[in-house]
């Protein structure tokens, strides 16, 4: 059941929060941090925004999805538990020795609705922008979804696709950038700001929300759709560890540690709606 | 600052890229005429990679993404996954340095079904290191689920390019542009993957050719039959998979193998012969000729074999030393 009302969707940020924490707790690591950051986003894309499903098929309506940022997997099978996808059993297993429910994502891993391998990154928007093409190619009228994040703007590959997706009028691409200004060696080490103005640059339609606002995302879609003759971006601006305080302040959060004892209150902090 | 959409094919267009066309874009054009799902791609190296043709045959189906190979890699990937069948052309130095990450991670490794075409293969080009591709088998070789095809003339290129189509799985297509000596018959010729051709019969020595040096190989045999030497010579131009059995037989018949590729020793055909004897623990002496832990360097192909001992004496001189110590010292 598709949803516009912002109340309901922060309810669903909410159950996905849970299942990112669910799935870290007692990991000691995992992307806990990246995964609450991205609950809003995922909410308002998967019971809001697009017309996904797991086996695209040839569906020509069907909206596709790429995750471009490996290790933001937890967000995923959050968004995929949300949608009963998966059960709690898989999220138990998150990062387990043998699961498919890896701390990246791999096509054909062994879970539907996977379409890209991660891991390596700035591969996503090209793949996104391979899909876009051909399904512009076949007169599909179902739009391509990637999800990058900012330090994948750092990657060169990145601007090649988005080179080529203005000039091929990719007017059914939709990148959603979370820009968390933190990357592996801690915040930004190479500033990518202004991004929007640099995809604007580029040809493409660009607008800033907050990512981490329901109702800024609900619009900044809206927006989108109304633009016909470009590839489209939303850069999000979001927080690590939105929505549970101590995650939040933690200074070091990017694979985030939580000691064994602290998880208990992690869990009591997933802030209601 | 939009694409320009040019559709509809031009009929005098086509007919100048048919009078230009090599083998790969001749059986390109008619795989794709009976096969509507091909899509080709290449990244600003049309002309030099023989993709004319096919660029004004199906102009709907053809793409470039400009000078730009990790593009290249990530959108033919993604055009298979809206349900076509891509063939990405680039010279094989830039596909297998440059976007080789891309390559491992977005056709490898889930073995999707996309044909990549390396040009410029071996010492074939005269721009010196950048563009000679004398890694570019190592690199293919090395990834899973790929087949990788080096044919050896103009003849084996036609047959190759449409079984790497037919293929289901990623191909690794080692691209000759049709200007290279013959050296199989076109009637009897039928190429197939994984299977290593006895092109020459004898039992003295056994000789294991790739690509253009088939020829020289060929060469070395008939002039060792006039000293009385009868050589075999055993074509391989698939190295992966690799025939290792039709080695070993070889080995098995005449005691010591010539190696001879367009490639460093280094994860080519050599490596390729010494694995396949090793896991089946066959001796005797194998003697390479190939690049030799270096670069190519400016200037012809011929000028190259010299250089870097890749002639048809190159192959006598292996020939002889096999010959005169066949065993491992």
């Amino acid at each position: 059941m598709t949803l516009s009302n912002a109340v309901e969707l922060q309810e669903v940020a909410h159950r996905m929060r849970k299942s990112v924490v669910r799935m870290a707790a007692g990991k000691g690591e995992g992307y806990v941090g990246q995964g609450l950051q991205m609950a809003d986003l995922m909410a308002v894309l998967f019971r809001s925004e697009m017309n996904w499903k797991p086996e695209p098929g040839d569906d020509p309506e069907a909206d596709r999805f790429v995750l471009s940022t490996g290790h933001y997997s937890i967000g995923l099978w959050s968004a995929f538990a949300e949608l009963g996808l998966l059960g709690e059993d898989d999220l138990d297993s998150y990062g387990e020795d043998g699961s498919r429910i890896i701390m990246s994502t791999e096509r054909g891993g062994g879970v539907e609705g996977v379409e890209l391998t991660g891991g390596s990154l700035g591969h996503g928007l090209g793949v996104g922008v391979g899909i876009a093409l051909g399904r512009q190619l076949r007169g599909h009228s179902g739009r391509t979804f990637v999800y990058l994040t900012d330090g994948e703007v750092q990657e060169g590959s990145t601007w090649e696709s988005a080179m080529l997706a203005s000039y091929k009028q990719l007017d059914r691409l939709v990148a959603v950038i979370d820009v968390n200004r933190v990357q592996a060696d801690g915040p930004l080490v190479l500033e990518v700001e202004p991004v929007s103005e640099k995809l604007r640059a580029f040809g493409w339609w660009a607008e800033d929300v907050d990512g981490n606002d329901i109702g800024e995302i609900l619009a900044g879609f809206e927006a989108a759709a109304k633009v016909d003759d470009r590839p489209k971006a939303l850069v999000c601006h979001t927080e690590m560890g939105s929505g549970v305080p101590l995650i939040l302040n933690r200074e070091r959060n990017h694979f985030v540690r939580v000691a064994a004892h602290e998880w208990d209150a992690v869990k009591s902090e997933v802030e209601e709606p | 600052m939009t694409a320009p959409t040019q559709t509809v094919p031009n009929p005098e267009a086509i007919a100048e890229e048919a009078r230009k066309a090599g083998p790969f874009a001749r059986a390109l054009d008619g795989y794709a005429e009976r096969h509507e799902d091909v899509i080709g791609v290449t990244a600003d190296l049309s002309k030099t990679t023989d993709m004319n043709l096919f660029r004004e045959r199906f102009p709907e189906r053809f793409i470039n993404v400009g000078m730009a190979e990790q593009s290249l890699v990530s959108v033919a990937s993604g055009l298979e996954m809206a349900g076509y069948r891509p063939i990405a052309t680039t010279f094989a130095v830039f596909l297998t340095r440059r976007a080789l990450d891309f390559v491992a991670m977005q056709i490898s490794l889930h073995s999707a079904n996309v044909t990549v075409v390396g040009g410029l293969g071996g010492l074939c080009s005269t721009f010196g290191p950048s563009h000679q591709g004398i890694d570019d088998i190592a690199h293919m070789r090395a990834l899973p689920n790929f087949v990788v095809l080096d044919p050896c003339d103009p003849v084996e290129m036609e047959q190759a390019t449409v079984a790497a189509l037919e293929h289901e799985g990623p191909v690794y297509l080692r691209q000759l542009l049709g200007k290279e000596p013959v050296v199989l018959d076109r009637d009897t010729h039928k190429f197939e993957i994984g299977k290593a051709v006895r092109l020459r019969e004898g039992s003295d020595l056994g000789i294991v050719a790739s690509s253009i040096m088939v020829k020289h190989a060929l060469d070395a045999a008939e002039q060792l039959a006039a000293e009385g030497i009868q050589a075999s010579v055993l074509k391989v131009s698939t190295p992966k998979p690799f025939d290792g059995d039709a080695v070993a037989e070889l080995m098995a018949e005449c005691g010591a193998l010539v190696t001879a590729e367009n490639h460093l020793l280094a994860g080519g055909l050599f490596s390729c012969v010494s694995e396949a004897l090793a896991l089946r623990g066959l001796g005797g002496r194998v003697v390479p000729v190939g690049m030799r832990d270096e670069y190519g360097s400016f200037g012809t192909l011929e000028y190259n074999k010299v250089q870097h001992g890749m002639e048809t004496k190159s192959v006598l001189a292996a020939a002889r030393a096999a010959l005169d110590e066949p065993s491992p010292r």
